[in-house]
């Protein structure tokens, strides 16, 4: 019975091949905009994720300056209160796993006739662990290097871009504010951080040097942040304290006075911007759902003037045994099938769009099976939904009522 | 005629009134008739005497107002849609005046349409069709459509349609009004060898006499009332014509 009703729902659907198709063009549309839509905001969820991943587990950085007197990021003009012993004070913290004293900067880079202005962070070698970065060539500076200030320089890969281009930089020498530096190592490629910056245009120098040999300042040993990496998770709350405790007692601010100091939770940010790339991506699906709605209604109008129109053949139908089910199951299946055909249409255009677009802008972008599968449940569900209606008043129709309509 | 257990048809005081913007027009009026199985009856009556009421509710597609309608053995008024519908599948085959076939399917298509409502498959179904197709003398036009055929031609598709399932009744309701002469004969022709051959009781409304003579027994409508039930050869000159 089914098989035949399809069969008739088919013919009926032919019959009127340009309404049919602007019809289901309604549902490609919304179909294909909730594929792309879901694409893109996965790619960007993604995307985030693998800066997280990228950035180093259980982090907290420690910021000179306090937050209610310059705000998170202090200008050049603020005098920076960490030292490096304080860092050393840290670490023998219970539950620190390593810590980074950093003093970043910018400076102009020159190898041969090239040069490039970038970051340069001066930090010990335990940043590396911090940040879970790994060397894609050459070695890392040591602790001898720290105590000596040595010049010496490991390279983010699009420096190395930049500066040597095919050449093979490890070894080689080139200037950074016109002293030389010999270059160590290559770090591995890390991508965009959170906030959208490239991690890899980046040198990194000894702490020390940075700080006698590079920037100097006015108040020696000190640097602008401390990064500090939890043994676990479970334990970054205690460290937390800890960490305000020591820096405090050493700082000597008296009770109930602002610290001259920050700490950062960085995984708790990080999983902020991961939930907030997700409400981000959920926005857009549930923004072009709205096609997929307005697709629907298309269809509830179609059916219900399709419904009108063939009143006469409903009582024809009605006269030879059809039950009041026998029609609603003919008229949902039209709306069913309309749906779910355009649905598929939408589908590939969708997953086409995608492809295109990652293609044209370079954006990330991520199609999975379940977003397709939602998809199809949900032009199912439109299909129903919409055509229950116009079926449920073909199906309620009195025989003799529906014969009699001109 | 009386009530009879095995009657096809049983109607005692049958009430019909239609709700009008001027309030309730009574158009059948204590209406009683029994019709029993192998009877081929012809309805007659002026235009607007209630003939078609008559049939809409013979044929379970309208439902009287008042009075009892029992149809082979079971009091239709009792039923709901979903049994009703099953009775004008199985146990009805309804012709109309103008066809009602389905413009878009094939003839056999539509001929095999009541049998879909019964859950035939495919093959059985076009099977059945093709059968009654060739029964009325159209089986070479199994996959005409209905507007390639002439009128005559299409009412026999309809008859067809209405045999598929094998009723016990057929109600035609002017069957031969579009229809000219010499199709009428042919179309009144099939009637009798259904009633003559396969006893299928059939009730038929006509204006015409010389279609009404094709029957045994004439019922007689005026301003929904009948006026007459009995033999046709029976009946006084001026029942059998058009105007009471
Ligand atoms: N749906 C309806 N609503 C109101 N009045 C109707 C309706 N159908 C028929 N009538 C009226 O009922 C009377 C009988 O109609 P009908 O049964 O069609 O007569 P016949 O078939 O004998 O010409 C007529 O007066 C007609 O106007
Ligand atoms: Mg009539």
């Amino acid at each position: 019975m089914t098989a035949a009703m399809l069969a008739e729902a088919w013919v009926a659907m032919g019959a009127n091949r340009l309404r049919t198709f602007l019809t289901m063009l309604g549902m490609v549309i919304g179909v294909g905009a909730v594929i792309l839509m879901l694409a893109v905001g996965q790619g960007a969820q993604q995307q985030v994720e693998a800066s997280i991943a990228s950035m180093g587990s259980n982090l907290f950085i420690i910021l000179s300056g306090s937050t209610t007197s310059g705000g998170l990021r202090m200008g050049g003009g603020a005098a920076p209160t960490l030292t490096l012993a304080d860092a050393q004070a840290l670490e023998e913290l219970p539950s620190v796993a390593a810590i980074a004293p950093s003093s970043p900067g910018t400076a102009q880079i020159v190898y041969g006739p090239n040069n490039w202005s970038t970051q340069v962070i001066g930090t010990t070698p335990a940043f590396l662990a911090v940040r879970d970065w790994k060397l894609a060539a050459g070695f890392p500076f040591t602790d001898s290097d720290i105590r000596s200030a040595t010049r010496v320089a490991l390279l983010g890969k699009t420096v190395v871009t930049n500066l040597f281009g095919d050449e093979d930089p490890v070894g080689k020498t080139l200037r950074i504010k016109n002293s030389p530096y010999m270059v160590l190592g290559v770090l591995a490629p890390k991508g965009q951080s959170l906030d959208g910056r490239d991690q890899d245009d980046t040198v990194i120098v000894p702490v020390t040097t940075a700080q006698r040999k590079l920037f100097g300042t006015q108040f020696a040993g000190t640097v602008r942040f401390i990064m500090v990496q939890a043994e676990s998770a479970a334990a970054m709350p205690a460290v937390e304290r800890a960490m305000n405790e020591l820096l405090r007692q050493r700082h000597r601010i008296r009770e109930g006075a602002d610290s001259d100091f920050s700490v950062r939770n960085l995984t708790a940010l990080a999983n902020t911007a991961a939930e907030t790339a997700q409400v981000m991506s959920l926005m857009l699906g549930a923004i072009a759902s709205v096609s997929l709605l307005v697709g629907g209604i298309g269809i509830m109008n179609i059916m219900l003037v399709s419904v009108t129109e063939r009143t006469r053949e409903i009582g024809i139908r009605m006269a030879i045994g059809a039950r009041g089910k026998d029609i609603l199951l003919q008229f949902l299946l039209e709306a069913i099938i309309i749906s779910v055909i355009g649905c598929l249409i939408g589908v590939v255009l969708g997953v086409g769009g995608a492809l295109t677009v990652s293609e044209v802008s370079g954006m990330a972008i991520v199609i999975t099976a379940s977003s397709i599968v939602m998809a199809f449940a949900v032009a199912a569900a439109v299909g129903i939904f919409f055509g229950w209606y116009p079926a449920k008043k073909a199906a309620a129709m009195k025989p003799i009522d529906a014969l009699r309509y001109q | 005629m009386d009530g009879n257990a095995d009657a096809v048809i049983r109607i005692e005081q049958l009430y019909k009134e239609y709700l009008t913007e001027a309030g309730p027009v009574p158009v059948l009026k204590d209406v009683s008739v029994t019709v029993e199985p192998g009877e081929f009856v012809a309805v007659m009556g002026p235009s607007g005497s209630g003939k078609s009421t008559f049939m809409n509710i013979l044929g379970c597609l309208d439902v009287a107002t008042g009075g009892r309608y029992v149809l082979n053995g079971r009091d239709v008024g009792t039923l709901d849609s979903d049994q009703l519908a099953h009775l004008r599948n199985q146990v009805i085959g309804f012709v109309f005046q103008g066809f009602n076939l389905l413009p878009r399917a094939n003839l056999e298509d539509n001929v095999g349409l009541p049998l879909i409502y019964r859950g035939v498959p495919r093959g059985e179904r076009l099977e059945h069709a093709r059968e009654m197709l060739a029964k009325v003398g159209l089986g070479a036009y199994n996959r005409s459509r209905p507007n390639q055929i002439s009128g005559g031609q299409q009412q026999r598709v309809a008859i067809a349609r209405a045999l598929v399932n094998r009723p016990k009744l057929i109600l035609a309701d002017e069957p031969t009004g579009n229809l000219d002469t010499a199709t009428s004969k042919e179309v009144m022709a099939l009637f009798t060898e259904l009633n003559e051959r396969d006893g299928i009781t059939i009730v038929l409304v006509t204006h015409e006499s010389d279609i009404a003579a094709n029957a045994h027994r004439l019922v007689r409508l005026a301003d929904g009332r009948i006026i007459y039930d009995g033999p046709v050869e029976h009946a006084a000159p001026e029942l059998m014509g058009s105007t009471a």
